[in-house]
């Protein structure tokens, strides 16, 4: 996948878990819980549907990378990259 | 359709849930979409567990509905569906009547604020701080207070401020001053929030469509299937359930029953390390309740008196005096027949907290005798409110830690599942027995209908990725 893609598939999958929120203008070097009503339960969705998804594994030790828009993306890339 | 029994199951199983609470129901809801074959075995013949409901003569009592925070709204349009979560509404009038305090309250951030600004003539910078503080808890970084302390600390000396803080909580989830600050603080700000809600309808209405949803989603859900055992290798890895003398496989299995009833009598005893046994058999069991359940007759209305009432005659808040069998601290749930259209009758239900072992140990007669006391007690007690209540009723009923016993299963009738040491017990059971997961009350915070909810979501993700992908049953 792309960046672009991967980018969509992020922002597909937030706007399931929260159809109510405008994911128009997120600002990918901004906290995601600092512009979405993102609580750590959405936080867990997210982890869930990207395994269901896209059978990829985010380790609790890893659930900062998910901090900004931005660094989810850098983080999925090398795992998404053949996709 | 849901089954009653066990006939037709399947072999094998992704998942087996024991118990369909609502940690089990949601958890089983969230594997089955999540693509996993699910099996659900709840021994009563109704699903909800705790979150239950009972007919007599036309009338219909719910057992624990007594009101939930606004999050509830978000976890069940997540996890359930949009047109469940709409039936969610706001409970109007939260009342408090004790010899200290008189007052209506919405239960809201902003008017709790207020009364303790204007009525307990608390400084605002006090009462923002300690809302703060209590919203910044995590359940992962416990400091070793208690919820005494936690309280000496923002209100020293205040009696009454800590009991408007403390005697809803100790109704909600039987938590005492001597419980870590922690698990007070968590729950207490779920509530404090947006106020309290309840499900319009009632309970009976709530479960049918969370059953609805679970047949859609494909799980299959059996009642009057009673597990009997979990089924491990030697090794401890779980391979599926014994289930009313028949054996289902299960790749996975997931205990929505009391956390000690899991592990020390539905596992073999020499299936687990013995420290992590020994770990288990200390934790502590959190109290049990006494219900009495009053309905009107056909006809008989009453005037708006809210719809939660903590009523006490205690002269300060004591978790002793609360748990007593003399009981001086009752809550009400008053049920409007607004809410109850399918009913179109009021019922009230008094609930207090109450100790296993008041209500066990006795012949049958005295039993018999105790419960009609409590229930001359509580229309002794109501008619202050209702002065006519005893002609205005034409059911009554009570329920002890023995009845709750009976319908849950649980250790000691426990209403409110563990203390706080079971947390890491449930959470690290995986570890001890691989593919056996527990979601269900513990540890004060994973309990009540939205700490359930959330829980069966958070142990639904530990089973999906144990399970890994590719290889389905």
């Amino acid at each position: 996948m792309t960046k672009d893609a991967i980018r969509q598939a992020i922002v597909d999958i937030i706007q399931e878990i929260l159809p109510d929120e405008d994911m128009g203008g997120i600002e990918l070097d901004k906290p995601l819980r600092d512009q979405l009503e993102l609580d750590s339960m959405d936080f867990l969705d997210i982890v869930m549907e990207l395994r269901k998804r896209y059978h990829i594994e985010v380790p609790e030790k890893d659930y900062m990378e998910l901090n900004t828009l931005g660094s989810t993306i850098a983080y999925l890339e090398p795992k998404m990259a053949n996709l | 359709m849901t089954q009653r029994g066990v006939n037709g199951v399947r072999d094998a199983y992704d998942v087996v849930v024991i118990g369909a609470g609502l940690g089990g129901m949601t958890c089983a809801n969230r594997l089955a979409r999540a693509g996993r074959s699910v099996l659900l075995l709840e021994q009563h013949t109704q699903l909800g567990g705790l979150a239950t409901w009972f007919r007599r003569k036309g009338h219909l009592f719910d057992v624990a509905l007594h009101g939930f925070p606004v999050g509830m709204i978000k976890t069940v349009r997540k996890y359930w569906s949009k047109e469940v979560a709409d039936r969610i509404t706001q409970l109007r009038g939260i009342r408090f009547d004790n010899p200290q305090f008189r007052l209506t309250t919405d239960y809201t951030r902003e008017d709790f604020t207020r009364l303790l600004v204007e009525d307990f003539s608390v400084p605002a910078a006090t009462v923002q701080a300690f809302f703060d503080h209590t919203r910044s808890m995590n359940f992962y970084d416990d400091d070793g207070r208690t919820t005494r302390e936690l309280f000496e600390e923002f209100f020293p000396g205040r009696t009454d401020v800590v009991r408007l803080l403390m005697e809803p909580i100790t109704y909600a989830n039987g938590s005492t001053l001597d419980d870590p600050a922690i698990s007070y603080g968590i729950v207490f700000s779920n509530f404090m929030s947006k106020g309290v809600y309840t499900f319009h309808g009632g309970t009976d209405e709530f479960i049918g469509l969370l059953e609805k949803e679970l047949l859609a989603s494909g799980v299959d859900v059996r009642t009057k299937a009673r597990a009997e055992r979990i089924l491990t290798e030697p090794d401890g890895r779980v391979v599926g359930v014994a289930v009313n003398g028949v054996t289902v496989g299960a790749r996975s299995v997931v205990s929505n029953g009391n956390l000690k009833s899991t592990v020390l009598d539905l596992l073999d005893a020499d299936v687990l390390p013995a420290d992590f046994r020994t770990q288990a058999e200390a934790v502590r069991i959190n109290t049990s309740s006494c219900q009495v359940y009053i309905g009107l007759k056909e006809g008989e209305t009453i005037d708006y008196m809210g719809d939660l009432v903590f009523t006490s005659t205690a002269p300060t808040f004591d978790t002793d005096a609360m748990l007593a069998k003399e009981v001086t601290s009752r809550t009400y749930s008053v049920y409007y027949p607004e809410n109850r259209q399918s009913v179109g009758r009021t019922a009230i239900v008094a609930s207090s907290n109450a100790r296993y072992e008041d209500w066990t140990g006795m012949s049958e007669e005295l039993y018999k005798a105790d419960k009609a006391r409590l229930a001359e007690a509580t229309l002794d007690d109501l008619s202050r409110y209702l002065p006519r209540i005893r002609e205005m009723y034409d059911h009554l009923e009570v329920a002890t830690p023995r009845t709750f016993e009976r319908y849950t299963l649980h250790r000691g009738g426990s209403s409110f599942g563990t203390k706080f040491e079971g947390l890491p017990v449930s959470q690290n059971l995986p570890q001890a027995a691989p593919g056996l997961f527990h979601t269900g009350s513990v540890a004060i915070i994973m309990s009540g209908w939205l700490g359930a909810a959330n829980y069966g979501v958070i142990v639904a993700n530990e089973v999906d990725k144990y399970l890994g992908r590719g290889q389905e049953t």
